[in-house]
């Protein structure tokens, strides 16, 4: 029976390897996560503020790699002090003065990208510096697991009570503040759940990749339906299939896990651009139909 | 020079009606130490159907915003009797609202209810009558189950009236609440706030079309900067009173004349 299982060529690495089952649980924990946050993060219109935001973790991993190496504690906590703190500050920025939230996050962004780099190359040899960037989805050990858990764990928790919270913040913030006063709440505690999700995937994909199973899976979801509860579910789906595809294929054609997985996911994406419902493509081929009618 | 000749004697023509709602003491309001509004005086009586017009710029919206709590006076005060700010049903001019949100006709209007249900609770049978007769009463049974996005303008416009009615104001600020909508929109949200006067709930609308205010409010504030003229409609409505306006609103073109503020009318 268990020779018959490790025979099929789609369970066979996973079987047979325990850093493939650890990168299978690692995606899965980041899918049921992350994906969701990168949903109201494109409902937000903040996917690119997003990525300035997985840039800004990188100083504070980085300065917590200055001190203790290759540590996931340390990169861990440096990654969310940092992320955090450009949270709120770019928060304030955007509320108190005359520079929108794009901006002031790309200011704190090239900043905090260049500071990162700077600080890992002063102490450690460039395979640090590239598993930083681009995560080590491979190598995931039983810490960052439990890391990875944990996180998605309190995501889904935080997004089941407050949906209807992040919902309102999203499509009429003004009109939530006028009648709540967890309006704040919704805001700060989004780019909590943001920051978390963002070290999650830093571990994993690195700090270049982290938004990938974040935002890839959302937009691919957003061209099939227009109901934010479906819209979550298929964006969870769909992010994991992709990043199974994506271990398989780097498995058999040798290729990096992480670039893998979040091509297999943009694969994914301009797929349901073209055959997507509520793509481009389908809304002309509709339109040319009924005009036939 | 005299800042406010009417606004600080005129009482409000209803006004023999019981308390006020809004009590304006020399109020003066702006954005970035650029006053958009001049010592106004007056009091709002609960229970009034208000509607504000003046010429563009005249600081209209500037007044309905800090009515709603949302800008901080730059001098003089606002007294709103109790009134807490979710208390006040706030239809803005551009609405806030993101439209591409998926989110459909019914769960949109029913945030109107955020203050009786909360970030938490559920829908029991009472409350979902509630919102279809909200719904009903705008016009928009059976797209109920439409995404906002699909909405044309008036459409959209009779949800944002329906997500008003379940917030059960005693006070309702519309901000030309029928800027880009046709005639049947107009008539149909016209007699929804006919309505809400009737419930006793105090409504104050921004407005441009004249002739709508002539029909449609007994009182009317003429503001261009500072008031005008105050009281019923018909009379503040006269040529004089109209051609007043027009002149203060041009005579500002330079900002820096009236960035010079030369007090309270009891100072001058």
């Amino acid at each position: 029976m268990n020779e018959g299982w490790s025979t099929l060529p789609l369970l066979a690495p996973f079987i047979e390897f325990g850093f493939m089952r650890r990168a299978l649980a690692g995606c899965l924990a980041l899918s049921i996560g992350a994906t969701p946050v990168g949903v109201f993060l494109m409902l937000r219109r903040m996917s690119l503020a997003g990525d300035a935001m997985s840039h800004a973790i990188l100083p504070g991993a980085a300065i917590g790699y200055l001190i203790a190496g290759l540590s996931l504690p340390a990169m861990t906590c440096g990654g969310l002090i940092a992320g955090l703190a450009v949270a709120v500050l770019t928060g304030g920025v955007a509320r108190n003065t005359v520079i929108r939230e794009d901006a002031s996050l790309a200011t704190f962004y090239l900043l905090a990208l260049s500071a990162g780099v700077l600080i890992i190359s002063l102490r450690g040899s460039s395979v640090d510096l590239l598993h930083v960037l681009f995560g080590s989805v491979l190598a995931l050990d039983d810490a960052a697991l439990f890391l990875l858990a944990g996180f998605a764990s309190l995501t889904v928790i935080a997004l089941a009570c407050g949906l209807r919270l992040f919902a309102l913040e999203v499509c009429d913030p003004a009109f939530l503040a006028r009648v709540s006063r967890l309006a704040p709440v919704a805001h700060y505690g989004f780019l909590i759940l943001l920051v978390l999700n963002l070290v999650a995937g830093f571990h994993a994909l690195g700090t270049l990749m982290a938004l990938g199973i974040m935002i890839l899976p959302a937009a691919a979801a957003r061209l099939w339906v227009d109901r934010l509860g479906a819209l979550l579910l298929i964006a969870v789906g769909t992010a994991f299939a992709g990043s199974l595809l994506g271990l398989l294929l780097s498995y058999y054609l040798n290729l990096p896990a992480g670039p893998a997985i979040v091509l297999t996911l943009g694969a994914a994406y301009l797929l349901s651009m073209t055959i997507g419902r509520l793509g481009p493509v389908a809304a002309r081929w509709r339109s040319t139909w009924h005009f036939e009618r | 020079m005299d800042d406010c000749p009417l606004g600080a004697r005129l009482k409000p023509s209803a006004g023999i009606r019981a308390d006020p709602q809004l009590r304006f003491d020399n109020l003066t309001l702006g954005y970035n130490r650029h006053p958009a509004v001049h010592h106004l005086h007056g009091e709002i009586a609960a229970g009034s159907l208000l509607a504000i017009v003046g010429p563009n710029g005249a600081g209209k919206s500037t007044l309905l915003k800090a009515i709603a709590g949302e800008l901080r006076p730059l001098a003089g005060r606002i007294e709103r009797h109790g009134l807490q700010r979710w208390q006040i049903a706030y239809l803005t001019q551009q609405a806030t609202l993101d439209t591409g949100f998926p989110i459909i006709v019914h769960d949109f209007v029913a945030m109107g209810l955020w203050r009786e249900i909360g970030a938490f609770s559920g829908l029991d049978r009472r409350l979902r009558g509630r919102i279809d007769e909200a719904i009903a009463t705008v016009g928009l049974s059976g797209l109920e189950r439409r995404p906002i996005g699909s909405l044309s303008g008036g459409q959209l416009q009779r949800a944002l009236f329906a997500r008003v009615a379940l917030q059960d104001a005693p006070l309702v600020l519309l901000d030309e609440p029928y800027g880009a909508i046709d005639a049947a929109s107009v008539r149909d949200l016209a007699a929804l706030v006919r309505r809400w006067h009737g419930e006793g709930r105090t409504v104050i609308s921004v407005l441009h079309d004249l002739d709508h205010v002539l029909r449609e409010y007994p009182e009317t504030l003429l503001l261009a900067r500072e008031v005008v003229a105050r009281g019923a409609t018909a009379s503040v409505l006269g040529e004089a009173n109209l051609a007043r306006a027009r002149e203060l609103a041009e005579g500002r073109g330079d900002d820096a004349r009236t960035a010079i503020c030369h007090g309270d009318g009891g100072s001058a």
